[in-house]
């Protein structure tokens, strides 16, 4: 492959500039510099998210929504400030369609249950694909032994694309939801949404977007994309871990049970009766993540300074770079070749095993992710049982890169009679 | 490159990955049992021949990491011909020795050609892969034939 022309600087990003916002990309690993490239696993902090943690525990820490105080009302609006972060940050109409969660797997819970429970039913069809993480597997899994549902999947072409022609023969009048990856974080595919959630709508079947790998690389507009449900995590977008976020239109929410019961989502309560909040309270039982949720906000803030598109440009860069630098190493295989996709490549090098490989790489300061990365049917369908798999972000670099594929030719060597 | 690294592995290990004894299967199998590390995906199967409490021959197979794969090979060598007794002191030993809780150095004229895994104790998440067959070996000879057992029970 011809690597000679391949642009190693890009003009119009410079990586640096944002590097130095991230104390822990500071960190000697084994004596060298760390190269952090599980970026599809988590994302590394900024300082102004660290901060506004450490900000709101020393400034303004109080429950949120009870209390007739000046902390209680300070810590209230910074959180429901962060709502409208969220909310302007996804193009959401409005930021009551924003729910607070744990993360996406809980997000995707939510809707399973709250939205699941009530609307699908025995024999009813559920659409997945065979690219899903585990978190938007499992709970339809769960959902369907509960009410007799049938799971259907839209299975993945060599190339690690979605298979469009059997989607179609899957899509009939039981089909009651779609649920489906923006990203693989595997393949990193970026799946045709517009045009699934077309063919959704030509038959009013709703769309869920696993949000988990796209929301922190790419500009993200719900109204555009006309998705019904979209459920993303603040951890792989900057933010603290143990926060994310369900949006779903409004009309959903309206109709949707209580996900949790608890103090917070109520409005009255009886010993034997209660009724619920007002949205989106009705979906957050109990104290939430308060410091997480300010703290996403913060990490929103940053992302948005230095704007979504760009970030997404300079990542094609990145991965473009990197696909090219690899496809000269021996024996190198790499799973998911999509026209579209992200800064996400699984790979396996020869026989050395991705564990083996892993702890190679680390030794010499790199971080890439080893294993079936939350998806073993698609490792069962490869007949692999791991891969390797380097993710980046706008905070990598060229040079890290170059250092990378030096290090995987090293490691060919080491392992290699 | 590391010692550290370097000692874990070192040439023994490489080579049994490379080439593993006893690997395949045995037809005339009094036990059998799949061991798997769900967390990384590797997965063995133990095929032993056990008469009159002794280990007369084992095969295994599957797929795995160098650390995994050299340590089920290691092992299937090390433990035929031995009495069942004998092979549960050294299942103990040997998950000790890697875990980092008996010193190697006490060990060594007991542990033979097993001390080369001594390194492995460096390295916590390297462990289950060292110690995947020893577990699935103990299990087959103790009451689960025919199974799947697991790193994470």
């Amino acid at each position: 492959m011809e690597t000679m022309n391949v642009q190693k600087k890009s003009l119009e990003f410079d990586p640096n500039l944002y590097r130095q916002d991230f104390p822990i990309l500071n960190t000697i690993v084994h004596g060298k510099p760390l190269v952090y490239f599980d970026n599809a696993a988590t994302t590394q902090k900024p300082r102004m998210v660290i901060e506004q943690i450490v900000d709101y525990y020393q400034g303004m820490n109080a429950n949120v929504h009870r209390a007739i105080h000046y902390l209680g009302e300070k810590a209230t609006v910074a959180f429901e400030e962060a709502r409208k972060k969220v909310a302007k940050f996804i193009n959401a109409p409005s930021a009551r369609q924003i729910v607070f969660t744990r993360g996406t797997t809980e997000a995707i819970n939510l809707v399973a249950t709250a939205w699941g429970e009530k609307f699908i039913g025995q024999d009813d069809e559920i659409i997945l694909t065979e690219m899903e993480h585990h978190s938007n597997l499992i709970p339809w899994q769960l959902l369907a032994q509960k009410v007799g549902a049938k799971l259907r999947f839209i299975p993945f072409t060599p190339n690690g694309a979605l298979d469009f022609e059997a989607f179609e023969k899957i899509l009939n009048n039981k089909t009651r939801l779609i649920s489906l990856t923006y990203m693989s974080n595997v393949f990193g595919t970026i799946n045709p949404i517009k045009r699934i959630v077309r063919m959704a709508k030509d038959r009013g079947i709703p769309v869920l977007l696993d949000g988990a790998q796209s929301v922190p690389h790419l500009p993200t507009d719900v109204q555009q994309l006309d998705c019904d449900f979209l459920a993303f995590s603040g951890h792989k977008m900057l933010g603290p871990t143990g926060i994310g976020v369900l949006y779903a239109k409004m009309h959903h929410w309206e109709n949707m049970n209580p996900y949790q019961g608890g103090g917070e989502m109520i409005q009255s309560v009886w010993l034997d009766r209660a009724t619920w909040n007002e949205i989106p309270y009705k979906f957050e039982a109990g104290t939430p993540n308060i410091a997480g949720a300010i703290a996403l906000g913060a990490a929103i803030d940053y992302l948005s300074k230095i704007g979504m598109e760009k970030i997404t440009l300079f990542e094609q860069e990145l991965t473009t770079y990197a696909l090219n630098k690899l496809a000269d190493l021996k024996g190198i295989v790499i799973y998911g070749n999509a026209a579209e996709r992200g800064g996400v490549i699984s790979f396996n090098l020869g026989d050395v095993h991705p564990h083996d490989l892993s702890h190679f790489l680390d030794q010499q300061g790199i971080a890439v992710r080893a294993g079936h990365h939350c998806a073993q049917p698609i490792m069962r369908k490869l007949d692999i049982a791991a891969t390797t798999r380097a993710s980046f972000y706008f905070y990598n670099t060229f040079e890290e890169i170059d250092y990378f594929v030096e290090q995987l030719k090293e490691a060919i060597e080491f392992f290699t009679p | 490159m590391d010692d550290q690294f370097r000692e874990l592995y070192q040439e023994i290990i490489l080579d049994h990955n490379r080439s593993p004894r006893n690997f395949g299967s045995l037809p005339d199998a009094t036990h059998k049992l799949e061991g798997q590390n769900p967390l990384c995906g590797d997965r063995y199967v133990f095929y032993l021949k056990v008469k009159d409490g002794k280990v007369e021959d084992v095969r295994f197979e599957g797929k795995g990491c160098a650390i995994s794969k050299s340590s089920a090979s290691v092992m299937s060598e090390f433990i035929k011909g031995k009495k069942i007794e004998e092979i549960d002191d050294y299942v103990d030993l040997f998950q000790k020795i890697v875990r980092g809780e008996l010193d190697p150095a006490e060990y060594m004229e007991k542990l033979g050609k097993l001390a080369v895994f001594a390194g492995v104790s460096e390295f916590p998440m390297r462990v289950k892969c060292a110690t995947l067959p020893w577990h699935t070996l103990h299990n087959a000879l103790h009451g689960k034939h025919d199974a799947t057992v697991s790193t994470e029970e």
